[in-house]
């Protein structure tokens, strides 16, 4: 899989991992997501920034595939990967990480890793992605160890947020859909994921997220795209928003600062 | 019979547990993860029995009976995988009930398969070599296979617990079980996952089938019969849960183990045979423990969708225009001129009037299904109601026909409160699963009670005189009550009712959480369906002049759903359209071809697959023509 997309792949930094050409969905008749247009760079954290219902889910998951019905073009790793299903998608290392955590209940922390578990990859320019093992992962998230023969289901929220990402990089993704880390979750459990995104973007790993947190997106994103009723209404860097107010304010829950 | 009797009915029991439980393991799995309800696992198990018997055959030794179990559960395995290749893989996708009615067109295949292979005579396969005798239990004599097959049970458990356990497979089995679009988007293709969990499925069925064969003889009734037993377990120990099928079994076993050995039970003066009792029993069983324990024992509740159902446009349900009004009338010229030509197509008011019934019927079941969302699997139950009624009107008591349409309506209405009430209680597969059993129970009450409408026989010379006893006259008045059924279901259909039905099916939580009682809803319209299926039942039992329990089989029940799903769920007129063609196809083939239940099985998947819509999509698709034309 890794080999047959090789060629494909960004050989330096900074290129396009993910390029979305105005995308479109639907659930059912009613039309959710209008012509959206943004793209992913090596090594770049990206957010994606709008209130509650503005179309973020939406737009991740007609990325990964899940969505039925969608239009538009989604091109990751320089491959067209629209009508892909979403096992291909995975498969290609695009990670997904769902708002609703999505993890399975029933089986213990060590069997949700291994089912998201992947072959290693590695970029073409020889930069070594190393493979994460669920040692790492239990380095990063000290909790998840001392739970590790624990059913899933029976852990705290936040825990269960760290598992649906822990599982997410067993699958060792070039690119991760992020979806909502901060939603439901303790500050303190805040306060790790933006030093774990910190970590994985040092591990060279690429992160789309989608918030409405702001004060949690300025810490750790590069670039934001602001999306309302499903179209994109502002993009730009980190600082340009920061200076720019009356634009967060327009399209942010009150209190987002 | 005394204590020891009541031990060695134990045993048997557990040895009947032990069957069961194979075939209900695959048929857990199956469901669990990929959602389908496997009609045609039953037919595994058929041929697990068929081909064990013929190895032992060819080869003469009965030796070969112990490698004949692997050979026959790998034939049922090679079979799952040409069915799930070829047909399920195609209908993942589609509506639960699309999957449903394909897989029991497999079996009606499959049945003529062998039929055609085996013949119609039961085969009695040879003995266990080595477990041939007897053991000495309490001054009894007790088989020593069935000894042998007490412990095969409880070690398939094991087998699959510690495959499922213990294995990756396992844990992308567990996993795909609660969530399989996830699965999917951690990069594991579930098309092999899919395939696999339906070939094991097939080989354990295969097995149990095989290892049937010392104790019953193969026959070509084994596959219902397993099929249904095999669902009741499953349903009562919970879906996809393993540990839950194999107490299910051992309850199923012993209840019907115990009842056989009580016997007749005499309450005063009554005299109740419960080893009779016993043909019902496992749907008595089901019926109990899904009024108290909604998902099986141990079974979890669904995990609620955070998204409202997925709506399609083709759920939609559109009022006629132009078009379907001018189509109506010419239906219904097209009905009442029938009589007239008695001259030149003697048979054909005879037909037709099958063909009215039917349209009722189907129609009544379509409220429920498509606007409702219910899917009954057992309608048959208010038809038969509505028929009894009728007939005892007319039959016992010599009271005119009109009044015996009255009364049928109220006897359907007055099951439907009953039996409605607790189904609405439950929804999807449970739902279905209940209403076959509360079937089955009605069924086994007019089946077994001599006292009651004639038991087996039913009742007989239901003839009406009076105005409407006439040939023609009959005719016209069935004529007028599909008008006035039709019309009245039309109406409900675009009735506020018709449209908070919809949005309880769409989104009950949504539907509750603006004051709308769901259950009660849910409740009406079983109430509204039942009593057109009344007035059908009792115009059947008037027209054929008699009735018997086979007018509430459960093949009844699945015929109507076959009908509403051929005609389109969705459609205005889906039902009429599936009840004309179906009642027409049974006609046409089932007199004029040997192998009718695999030409039909053929014409059904050909039609799911091409329509999966129905065929009143066919209708709407010459129209969209016709707009892509100009």
């Amino acid at each position: 899989m890794t080999n047959e997309s090789a060629p494909n792949i960004p050989a330096t930094p900074g290129e396009y991992l993910l390029k979305v050409t105005n995308l479109s969905a639907w659930y059912g008749a009613a039309r959710i997501l209008f012509d959206l247009n943004f793209e992913v760079r090596r090594g770049e954290v990206v957010a994606m920034m709008g209130r509650n219902g503005a179309g973020k889910s939406t737009t991740f998951l007609s990325v990964m595939g899940i969505l039925e019905r969608y239009r538009g073009s989604v091109n990751f790793l320089g491959q067209d990967i629209t009508r892909e299903p979403s096992y291909r998608i995975a498969q290609m290392g695009l990670g997904f990480v769902p708002e609703d955590r999505r993890i399975f209940t029933e089986l213990t922390v060590l069997e949700n890793l291994d089912i998201g578990r992947q072959p290693p990859r590695g970029w073409p320019d020889g930069t070594a992605i190393s493979p994460w093992t669920p040692e790492d992962l239990f380095d990063l998230f000290p909790n998840l160890a001392e739970r590790r023969h624990m059913p899933a289901g029976r852990m705290s929220g936040g825990e269960q947020q760290m598992l649906t990402v822990a599982r997410t990089l067993m699958g060792n993704p070039y690119l991760v859909l992020l979806d909502e880390p901060s939603e439901g979750v303790a500050p303190v459990i805040i306060e790790q994921m933006v030093s774990l995104i910190h970590t994985l973007k040092a591990a060279g790993v690429s992160i789309l997220l989608s918030e409405q947190n702001l004060h949690f997106a300025r810490q750790v994103s590069d670039r934001i795209y602001m999306i309302e009723k499903g179209a994109i209404v502002y993009s730009g860097t980190m600082e340009e928003l920061l200076a720019d107010s009356e634009t967060s304010n327009k399209y942010l829950s009150l209190g987002a600062l | 019979m005394g204590f020891s009797g009541l031990i060695v009915q134990i045993l048997n029991g557990f040895a009947e547990a032990s069957s069961l439980f194979m075939i209900a393991a695959g048929l857990s799995i199956i469901f669990g993860v990929t959602r389908i309800v496997n009609f045609a696992h039953g037919s595994f198990f058929m041929i697990g029995a068929y081909v064990a018997y013929t190895v032992v055959e060819r080869f003469g030794d009965p030796m070969w009976f112990w490698p004949g179990i692997i050979i026959a559960a790998v034939a049922s395995a090679l079979v799952g995988l040409m069915v799930e290749l070829t047909l399920l893989r195609r209908i993942y996708r589609a509506p639960e009930l699309t999957q449903l009615l394909a897989t029991y067109a497999v079996m009606l295949i499959v049945q003529d398969l062998v039929l055609y292979l085996w013949g119609p005579v039961p085969l009695l396969g040879p003995r266990a070599p080595g477990l041939e005798g007897a053991v000495n239990i309490l001054g009894r004599q007790f088989p020593t296979y069935s000894l042998f097959l007490i412990v095969a049970g409880p070690l398939t458990l094991a087998a699959l617990w510690a495959l499922v356990t213990r294995t990756r497979w396992g844990r992308l089995v567990r996993a795909a079980t609660q969530d399989r679009e996830m699965v999917s988007a951690l990069g594991i293709n579930q098309a092999w996952l899919f395939t696999s969990i339906f070939v094991l499925g097939a080989f354990v069925a295969g097995m149990g089938g095989a290892l049937q064969i010392p104790r019953e003889p193969a026959s070509l009734e084994m596959d219902v019969h397993a099929i249904t037993s095999a669902f009741v377990v499953v349903v009562v120990g919970g879906l996809g849960s393993l540990p839950g099928a194999f107490i299910a079994a051992i309850l199923v076993a012993q209840v019907k183990a115990v009842c056989l050995w009580i016997g007749i039970l005499e309450i005063g003066p009554f005299a109740i045979s419960l080893s009779k009792f016993t043909i019902v029993v496992e749907f008595v069983v089901m019926a109990v423990v899904l009024i108290f324990r909604p998902y099986g024992l141990m079974g979890t509740r669904p995990a609620l969708l955070r998204h409202t159902r997925n709506l399609t446009s083709s759920m939609l349900i559109a009022p006629l225009r132009a078009r379907g009004w001018i189509l109506a009338a010419i239906i219904l010229v097209a009905f009442a001129i029938v009589p007239q030509l008695r001259g030149s197509f003697p048979y054909m008011p005879i037909l037709m009037l099958e063909i009215i019934i039917m349209v009722m019927f189907a129609t009544s079941l379509q409220l429920l299904m498509g606007p409702g969302g219910m899917h009954s699997f057992g309608h048959a139950a208010y038809f038969g109601l509505g028929a009894y009624a009728a007939a005892a009107i007319v039959g016992y008591w010599n009271l005119p026909l009109e009044l015996a349409l009255v009364v049928g309506v109220g006897g359907a209405v007055v099951g439907a409160i009953v039996l409605g009430w607790f189904s609405v209680r439950l929804s999807g597969v449970y739902l279905a699963m209940l209403t076959l059993a509360f079937a089955q129970i009605v069924w086994a009450v007019f089946y077994q009670f001599e006292g009651l409408a004639g038991g087996e026989n039913g009742i007989t010379g239901v003839w009406p005189e009076g105005l409407f006893g006439g040939r023609d006259a009959f005719y016209y008045l069935a004529v007028g009550c599909l008008i006035v059924s039709l019309a009245f279901l039309y109406r409900t259909l675009f009735s506020p009712f018709g449209y908070a039905l919809r949005a309880a099916r769409d989104s009950a939580i949504r539907a509750e959480s603006i004051g709308m009682d769901v259950s009660r809803l849910q409740w009406q319209s079983f109430l509204l369906a039942a009593s057109v299926a009344g007035i059908a039942g009792a115009l059947y039992a008037l027209s054929k002049g008699s009735v018997s329990p086979e007018i509430l089989s459960a093949s009844r029940s699945i015929e109507g759903l076959v009908m509403v799903v051929l005609g389109g769920e969705y459609a205005i007129g889906g039902g009429m359209l599936g009840a004309v063609v179906f009642v027409w196809l049974r006609d046409t083939i089932g007199y004029n071809a040997e192998y009718w239940r695999a030409v039909l099985g053929v014409i059904t998947i050909f039609l799911l697959l091409v329509l999966p819509q129905g065929l009143a999509s066919l209708l709407r698709f010459t129209e969209s023509l016709k707009r892509a034309k100009e």
